[in-house]
């Protein structure tokens, strides 16, 4: 299978990304330019974290309007699987492709380090390796992670099984004390209706090897090409 | 700025009942420095725009690139003034 990361101007962390793919799970993958117009058949599409346009304006807010992303837009509507990390989740939000909006952290700080999060559903491309109520340790680094949307809206988004992930203690407990940013219920993952389309602020990737600090990201990597026999909007052409 | 060019100022600001952290610590700041009467301070943006002297259709494209780009309509709203 074959994974694309896209390289926006300001993007810092697609070569994680590319790393985490080719050289530890041992999948193919290629750089899309945010200028091309070609998503070079992957299966799988990854918006990397970083500061794409220098996250003028807000977030991401410049970002969904490059070229690469009409078609990253295209994809998503047809079923293919896009992960968003990040800024990447950020460019999502903006993008419309997941609903809600990443604000200011609630404290105004830039957070850096590794948080848990509690797998809230095994039952989407991206945690069919995990169990329901896994707690995976993985890092954040974000200033605007803040998941915020409005009261009905994250009703539905929570009885709908599209809260993929939630920060929690290490023994699995979602209270405000491991609520990093000010996010809404905890929340540090969401997939929309159809769950095809992954935001996360956490950084799977880098955490993909015990030597980094855990290796519990990979398993993100692992579902998705667990997960790849089925059939793709591009396949592997 | 060319004479005859028009002009559209664009403020943008949190929806009310959005959070705004920023707010929240300069209204601190404020009451820390004596001025407690500021209950409450909101943030936001503004933006000018300078517009060709021959545009057409001016209120119609300013509302598509403030609910398009300068506004994220999911937690902002946006008020345009024309000069």
């Amino acid at each position: 299978m074959r994974f694309g990361v896209v390289t926006f101007p300001g993007s810092n962390c697609d070569y994680d990304a590319y790393a985490a793919v080719r050289h530890v799970l041992g999948e193919d993958v290629e750089f899309l330019w945010h200028k091309s117009s070609e998503l070079m058949g992957c299966d799988v599409i990854i918006l990397p974290g970083g500061f794409a346009y220098g996250d003028y304006l807000r977030a991401g807010a410049i970002a969904r309007f490059s070229p690469i992303m009409r078609e990253v837009i295209a994809f998503a509507q047809s079923g293919g699987r896009v992960i968003g990390i990040c800024n990447g989740f950020q460019v999502l939000t903006e993008a419309g492709l997941l609903p809600g909006a990443l604000m200011r952290n609630a404290h105004l700080r830039f957070s850096c380090k590794y948080v848990n999060v509690r797998v809230e559903t095994a039952n989407t491309p991206f945690t069919a390796v995990c169990r329901k109520g896994e707690v995976l340790r993985v890092p954040i680094a974000h200033g605007e992670g803040n998941y915020y949307h409005f009261d009905g809206d994250i009703a539905r988004l929570e009885a709908s099984g599209q809260v993929v992930f939630r920060y929690v203690t290490a023994d699995g407990v979602a209270e405000t004390g491991a609520n990093p940013n000010g996010s809404i219920n905890n929340i540090a993952g969401i997939v929309n209706t159809e769950g095809n389309v992954l935001g996360m602020m956490p950084h799977p990737e880098r955490a993909v090897e015990s030597i980094l600090g855990s290796a519990d990201g990979l398993k993100v990597f692992e579902s998705l090409r667990q997960t790849c026999s089925s059939p793709s909007p591009t396949g592997n052409q | 700025m060319m004479a005859n060019n028009k002009t559209a100022v664009v403020y943008v600001r949190l929806k009310d009942g959005v959070l705004d952290p920023q707010g929240v610590t300069i209204q601190k700041a404020l009451a820390q420095m004596g001025y407690d009467e500021f209950l409450s301070v909101r943030t936001g943006r503004f933006f000018e725009l300078e517009i060709s002297a021959g545009a057409t259709d001016i209120d119609r494209r300013v509302d598509e690139v403030c609910s398009k780009l300068l506004a994220n309509p999911v937690v902002e709203r946006y008020r345009v003034e024309k000069g």
